[in-house]
């Protein structure tokens, strides 16, 4: 039997993939959209609906960033909605393990795992700035350095508490009068360098015991704190050659925390467009990249390496001939992915290079070298891509970013998921009530 | 004619009376189930009441004032109030839910998006109460802090005012910056302006830049103004530092006088649009039964059952002239706390509705589709608008 390709639906972010100017494009905070998207999901079957989060509005250059999608609503709160209108589909969202606590989020996801029948799910970030901090009562607390230790101290707690109440705690025999079993449950303790508490957890076990977790840092940190805890990674690698390596490198890690290869699911990010014909595919591909990276945007993403302020360059003329600024302020703040570049000034000089021998603009380097869609192709020959890196372990399957709101995956739902699902690699009905039934996960003990 | 009355129902458990779960009608093994809830909630709004509450606490129940018990014959566990609230939001549609949240160890910035998202939701219909904790226990959830032990003979010692007073002062800037939030996008500040390929017009957000005592929060929210511009802000309030932050910090105060001249009092206190008395009711045909009823209760619970609020006995006609009484000292409306669930939230529904109805003091449709619109209260200006007076 072929590997089992698992599909998640994120709703589109606040960050160039998500085109708000297509003309189908509706409304990134009303409720509808969220609904939209999460049925197309479970009307396809897929696992779970995604939900990133950032507690501060991005910034460049010191002022707010208006260019992309901005505002997003609070994640508890939609998904407890969201599990009023679906059924089946597993309900994920990001949440920060910085700026919470441990008591107040365990019992938010206890809360939702009862509220959607053993469905929520939480990926843990780690987001520590003091950019984020303003917004929080502690500020900017935490290092760098501790914002794994803290996380894996954050999931631990959790843990403890989801475990605090066994299955069977509630009688509620009206007949002897006995409501629980024993008058302790949900005491706990719990004494490391980020907690000091104790007292007693207030929801009874859920339906998943535990939501499934899942993780989307990369730094070494962060896939070692995957291997020990999660039960999924959120990857940025799509690619066969990068899926493979990464693939590699996290299931590698799990022997030593005593778990299988299989408990641990890789689950990259991907895009996609979709044509008749290979060829329409590509330019319909095209377009939506000069839609994702305007100018302006062009600019703006050229500053995010530069660090410095280019808003005197014009998008269609060549790359600056300075370097980057390699100081510690940022021009770019609240966004995961300013750090990717680790070395700017060599990726600088790679860009001007390539920029001068393909004789690219601004504009045209950054549609070439940033975030192209992952899957470009017919519907038969993207079914064939996402089955491949799958079977050849670049990956166990995708969060897959529609460039539309709320309507971008319908075409995928009915004409990909089809395909994959002659295959026999995608599930036709759903094989269990819950999210852990979805993923193949165990129930924790 | 008098003028409406205005009505919620706050739901906890399965009713208040502490042995309400061991009633034929009650449904005990579904208190952590959406059905329970969506059930509950759908009997309210078939009755077109104006909204309801939903308890909620950052601990376990208890019935020490000083820490958990060790009881095994009360209900125990609960799920997240604002999350019950979001849950029923779509299966509901002119009902105002009003979820318990606490402010004494939480973050301001992430209420006010959540009271702001189930305002997007339920499409206009978001409340919210306003809850302190000063229960020590609740404190050592969080190890951020400690509290003395507030229990009812200690309140007026001076470590215990003072204990209270900083509490308050908390939860007055705790508002004032969940109400900064809600506020820090302008209602137009979307545009979408392919020309420049803006999505915002940055200038129509505003960072709220709150500098306290407590906490500071610099804004915006991540979460555009909600429907309602400002969702309903409520409190619970039984003594004069309570009601001193109602009247500064909530739209709406639930109050719990013994009777129609103490309410007066209270109600001159606490000078805001709304002040409903809270009622714990157990509603029958007769007085007789519906005293029968407690007693019955009673004594399965060996303890007569008190309240912080009046306690009412007796059929939906005598809770009438009871709420138009009460409500000649200057009350615009109750929430009454159903001693046992459904029976006594049917009993409003279905009795006491249709008689106040009879009398021309109830709504008989919803006139509204807002909760604040219920109220009869405008969606309000942004305070960072130009010319709007900035708090
Ligand atoms: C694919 C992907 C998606 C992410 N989404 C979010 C997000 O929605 N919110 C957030 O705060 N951080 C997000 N992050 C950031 C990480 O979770 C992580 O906290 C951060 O990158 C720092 O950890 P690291 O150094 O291990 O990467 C994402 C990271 C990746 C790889």
């Amino acid at each position: 039997m072929p590997k089992q390709i698992h599909l998640a639906a994120h709703f589109p972010g606040v960050n160039n993939t998500t085109v708000w100017s297509d003309p189908q494009a509706g409304s990134h905070i009303e409720f509808d959209s969220f609904v939209k998207l999460a049925q197309t999901a479970e009307r396809a079957k897929f696992d779970f609906f995604f939900l990133a989060e950032g507690l501060r509005l991005r910034e460049q250059g010191g002022q707010i960033y208006d260019l992309d999608v901005v505002g997003r609503p609070d994640t508890f709160t939609v998904l407890a909605a969201l599990a009023a209108v679906t059924t089946h589909l597993g309900l994920a969202g990001t949440i920060n393990s910085t700026f919470n606590e441990p008591y107040e989020v365990a019992r938010q996801f206890a809360s939702l795992d009862h509220l959607s029948d053993g469905r929520a799910a939480w990926n843990v970030v780690t987001s520590w700035d003091a950019f984020t901090g303003e917004n929080f009562r502690r500020g900017g607390f935490l290092a760098e350095a501790d914002r794994y230790t803290r996380a894996t101290q954050f999931l631990a707690t959790a843990r403890e508490l989801f475990d605090s109440w066994p299955a069977d705690a509630v009688v509620a025999d009206k007949d002897s009068g006995v409501f629980l079993r024993d008058g302790s449950v949900g005491g706990f303790r719990h004494t490391d360098q980020h907690f000091d508490i104790a007292g007693r957890f207030n929801v009874p076990r859920s339906p998943q015991g535990r939501p499934v977790i899942l993780q989307a840092g990369d730094s070494d940190g962060g896939r070692e704190f995957a291997a020990a805890t999660a039960d999924a990674i959120f990857s940025r690698h799509g690619t066969l050659v990068e899926g493979q390596k990464f693939y590699q490198d996290v299931k590698r890690r799990l022997p030593a925390y005593g778990r299988s290869r299989d408990s641990l699911k890789v689950l990259p990010a991907a895009t996609f467009v979709l044509g008749d014909t290979p060829a329409e595919a590509q330019e319909k591909a095209a377009v939506v990249r000069r839609q994702q990276v305007s100018g302006a945007t062009a600019i703006k993403l050229l500053e995010q390496l530069w660090n410095r302020d280019l808003s005197g360059y014009d998008p269609d003329g060549p790359l600056p001939s300075i370097d980057p600024d390699i100081s510690d302020a940022h021009i770019a703040r609240g966004r995961a992915s300013v750090r990717m570049n680790r070395d700017p000034v060599a990726v600088a000089r790679e860009w001007r290079s390539k920029a001068e021998a393909e004789k690219l603009s601004i504009r045209d380097l950054i549609i070439e070298t940033t975030n192209r869609q992952t899957f470009i192709g017919t519907p038969a020959t993207v079914a064939a891509s996402i089955n491949d890196l799958v079977q050849q372990d670049a990956a166990d399957g995708f969060i897959l970013v529609p460039h539309v709101t709320p309507g971008g995956l319908d075409e995928f739902a009915d004409t990909v998921v089809p395909l994959l699902q002659e295959r026999g690699v995608f599930r036709t009905e759903y094989s269990g009530p819950t999210l852990r039934d979805h993923l193949g996960l165990e129930f924790p003990a | 004619m008098p003028d409406p009355l205005h009505l919620a129902v706050a739901l906890e458990r399965t009713g208040w009376h502490p042995a309400s779960w061991r009633l034929p009608a009650a449904r005990p093994s579904e208190l952590l189930t959406a059905r329970y809830w969506t059930d509950l909630v759908r009997e309210a709004e078939a009755g077109t009441l104006d909204f309801v509450t939903i308890e909620d606490a950052l601990g376990l129940q208890t019935d020490r004032p000083d820490g958990p018990d060790e009881r095994t014959d009360h209900v125990r566990g609960r799920l997240d109030a604002v999350l019950i609230a979001s849950r029923v939001a779509p299966l509901t549609s002119r009902i105002g839910l009003v979820p318990t949240a606490t402010v004494t160890h939480t973050e301001p910035f992430h209420i006010s998006k959540a009271i702001a998202t189930l305002d997007y939701v339920s499409r206009g219909r978001a409340g919210w109460r306003v809850q302190v904790s000063g229960r020590a226990h609740e404190a050592g959830h969080f190890g951020r802090r400690t509290l003395p032990v507030l229990d009812p003979g200690s309140l007026n010692s001076s470590e215990a005012v003072s204990a209270i007073q900083d509490l308050f002062a908390e939860a007055t800037d705790y508002v004032e910056v969940v109400r900064r939030l809600w506020d820090s996008w302008e209602d137009d500040a979307e545009i979408r302006d392919a020309a420049t390929g803006r999505f915002i017009d940055r200038d129509k957000l505003h960072y709220i830049s709150f500098d306290g005592k407590y906490f500071s929060v610099k804004g915006p929210s991540i979460t555009p103004r909600p429907p309602q511009g400002q969702p309903l802000v409520t409190a619970l309030a039984h003594a004069p530092i309570p009601y001193a932050f109602a009247a500064g910090s909530a739209d709406l105060a639930y109050v719990t006088p013994g009777d129609a001249d103490h309410a007066r009092k209270i109600v001159a206190e606490i000078p805001i649009p709304h002040v409903f008395a809270d009622l714990v009711v157990f509603l029958a045909d007769t007085e007789q039964e519906a005293r029968d009823a407690k007693d019955r209760l009673d004594t399965l619970d060996r303890t007569v059952y008190t309240s912080d609020a009046a306690i009412f006995t007796g059929t939906p006609a005598q809770l009438a002239d009871l709420l138009l009484d009460w409500q000649a000292a200057g009350l615009t409306g109750f929430r009454l706390r159903p001693a046992r669930l459904p029976d006594d939230l049917v009993a409003i529904t279905r009795g006491l509705v249709p008689e106040l109805r009879r009398r021309g003091a109830f709504r008989s449709s919803y006139e509204a589709s807002t909760l604040r619109g219920l109220l009869g209260l405008s969606r309000p200006a942004n305070r960072f608008l130009e010319g709007a007076r900035v708090a």
